[in-house]
């Protein structure tokens, strides 16, 4: 039997084709990931090696010299640079905030599905509109109301607590109650005598790992790469200087630099992220399409 | 028995509880948003530097928009119409190529005719440059090309035995430079919205399509870009939200210390300068800065309406509707029933 209205070639033509979207997606994903290979490759060659060779697919043994002169030597890039002092406070911050914005948002969303009260469509509509409203417009008040009126420059408060309210993650854990969260299970432990607050701590949180385990990545590295909110309040104290702002530093020594510590110090802020992301890959490209998260 | 009960657990209120989980993120929001939102309109109105207490009524706008009074009013003016200029550029410069390229990968990984291996290897490493804090990503750039004589691009022009170019003092150069790692930075957030859109779209009417024999450019044309529209719009207003406060790349990309560059400047940056950038760190322009967010913030709120409404529950609305017209419904059967079924 004939293949009737199939042209012959029709398999080859889909093969070419196939092979063409391959290569064009090869050389894209070239692209992404280059950029971050030559980083590692130059981080480990130092400075008079790269100041005849800047570009280097193959890695060097000079690791521990450029690690040195980040912040000692006689050209020292910046004095006060300390990786592990950059990463805890890094964690500090994005730690604490991710853990309030997904019980808080947990919180809220629950508050606003479970009970009906009068505000209650009120509410989540003011959610819905402030969700758009974006940290720049509000940073003047901010700052002038943090560091001025208040004294917290240095501070974690202003960097921590607003992880508070989260709108666009209340948002998400809404829609993600709404439609995966049977109503009939608040009844039945209320029925057996379980409190309001302890249904929600041991019936509804574990119903809806999920969607917290997604959300909590995306707030980590949200607050993990926030350098915006953390530079406009930590002005002087070297000692609370996060991984941002500590590379801000080294990059920002242009009369002596040194290339191959520069390189150390960015790969250095790079990796942790990367390989946290290579591990939960499956959660994040995931989690991307359903929360939405945006800058 | 059994009634009573009932009744007895109908009639315990639970609104209260609803009111009490819902409170602590409205303290906080009030707290750390709304109030320094209503505090930044405030300051709009008042003075710079040392005379930050007086009440100045529209001075600050004046100065912005129309560069009213002495010379350093006049290149406020400039600088922010610039800054203004410079944010539609960098955006719409970076938007076009992550919109086209995101569109293409999407409808190749989700055309079951093409067969491209390792889609999901694929995906993982276009998000990955997403995750990357944008200061080691504009630090890592900067390494790559800038004015530096010793960035890779000068060494290797060094080598070829030319002369170091300053790459960030050429408009072109270095616009093009902050648009090329915006798009390398976010084309795979964009291309992972846009296959969930496509594969929210019925698989039967692509069946349908293949049936009638249609080739994949008619499928692309008459069934995936018509139906896509919608998340279409919807990356467009979003971006063009993120795209107005773009402030990370452009603010980092330059050598010399507090050395932003005129065509980088976009509205962010200026007025994150206003406060937080050389002299005026130790007598913040805070009027000025104010009335810039106010204006950034009316153009973002009209934007943002647009997304709100894309946002609420389809469903509910049309519930609300639907709810609405059967009690008028139910409304005239009552009518006619009192006149006796007889209009």
């Amino acid at each position: 039997m004939e293949n009737v209205g199939v042209s012959k070639n029709y398999m080859l033509i889909q093969k070419i084709k196939s092979a063409g979207c391959f290569i064009i997606c090869l050389l894209l994903a070239a692209v992404c990931i280059v950029p971050l290979w030559i980083m590692v490759c130059n981080a480990t060659h130092d400075r008079f090696f790269l100041s005849t060779n800047p570009i280097n697919f193959i890695p060097g043994g000079d690791f521990a010299t450029n690690y040195y002169n980040i912040s000692q030597g006689e050209m020292a890039q910046f004095p006060d640079f300390n990786v592990w002092t950059g990463y805890l406070n890094s964690l500090i911050i994005a730690g604490c905030s991710t853990v309030l914005t997904v019980f808080f948002s947990a919180l809220t969303s629950y508050g606003l599905t479970v009970y009906n009260f009068k505000i209650r469509d009120t509410a989540y509509t003011i959610i819905l509109a402030v969700m758009m409203i974006p940290v720049q417009v509000t940073s003047t008040g901010f700052v002038q109301f943090m560091v001025g009126t208040l004294g917290l420059a240095n501070s974690y408060i202003p960097l921590i607590l607003p992880a508070i309210a989260a709108p666009a993650v209340v948002f998400y854990m809404r829609q993600y109650m709404k439609s995966s969260f049977p109503l009939d299970i608040v009844e039945a432990a209320r029925i057996d005598g379980c409190g309001e607050f302890r249904t929600f701590v041991s019936i509804a949180i574990p119903m809806c790992k999920p969607a917290i385990a997604v959300q909590a990545i995306f707030a980590f590295v949200q607050n993990w790469n926030n350098y915006y909110t953390q530079n406009m309040i930590i002005l002087s104290n070297t000692k609370r200087y996060t991984m941002p702002i500590m590379i801000q530093n080294v990059l920002g020594q242009d009369k002596h630099p040194d290339v191959g510590a520069q390189y150390a110090a960015v790969a250095l802020s790079v990796i942790p992220i990367v390989v946290i992301y290579l591990c939960l890959s499956k959660f994040i490209v995931g989690g991307v399409a359903l929360g939405g998260v945006k800058e | 028995m059994a009634s009573t009960a009932q009744s007895r657990i109908k009639s315990i209120s639970y609104a209260k509880y609803g009111y009490m989980f819902i409170a602590p993120f409205f303290i906080v929001y009030l707290f750390f948003q709304i109030w320094p939102l209503i505090n930044t309109f405030i300051l709009s109105f008042k003075g710079n530097g040392n005379a930050a207490s007086d009440f100045v009524a529209l001075e600050n706008y004046q100065t912005l928009l129309f560069g009213t009074g002495d010379r350093r009013a006049a290149s406020l003016h400039n600088t922010f119409t610039q800054s203004f200029i410079n944010t539609i550029i960098l955006w719409v410069g970076n938007f076009i190529p992550q919109i086209f390229l995101s569109l293409l990968l999407a409808v190749w990984f989700t055309d079951s005719k093409l067969h491209i291996p390792g889609k999901g290897a694929f995906k993982v490493i276009m998000y990955l440059p997403n995750i990357i804090t944008a200061v080691s990503v504009a630090a890592l750039f900067m390494r790559f090309i800038s004015n530096s004589e010793t960035s890779a691009m000068n060494v290797v022009l060094h080598n070829m035995g030319k002369t170091a170019i300053k790459f960030e003092n050429s408009a072109a150069w270095s616009r093009g430079i902050v648009m090329f790692i915006q798009t390398w930075l976010w084309f795979g957030n964009t291309m992972i919205m846009m296959m969930s859109g496509i594969l929210g779209i019925n698989p039967s009417l692509f069946e349908a399509a293949n049936i009638d024999g249609a080739s994949s450019g008619q499928v692309l044309r008459k069934i995936t870009l018509p139906l896509l529209r919608p998340m279409v719009v919807y990356t467009l207003i979003t971006s063009m939200i993120g795209g107005l406060q773009m402030f990370d790349i452009p603010f980092l990309y330059h050598t010399a210390q507090g050395d932003i560059k005129d065509h980088l400047r976009t509205v962010a940056v200026f007025i994150y300068e206003q406060f937080r950038v050389g002299n005026n760190v130790h007598s913040p322009q805070y009027g000025i800065a104010g009335a810039a967010s106010i204006m950034l913030f009316i153009v973002t709120a009209i934007l943002g309406i647009f997304v709100f409404r894309a946002n609420r529950d389809a469903d509910e609305v049309r519930k609300k509707k639907e709810r609405k017209e059967m009690i008028k419904a139910y409304k005239k059967e009552q009518k006619l029933a009192k006149m006796g079924g007889i209009e």
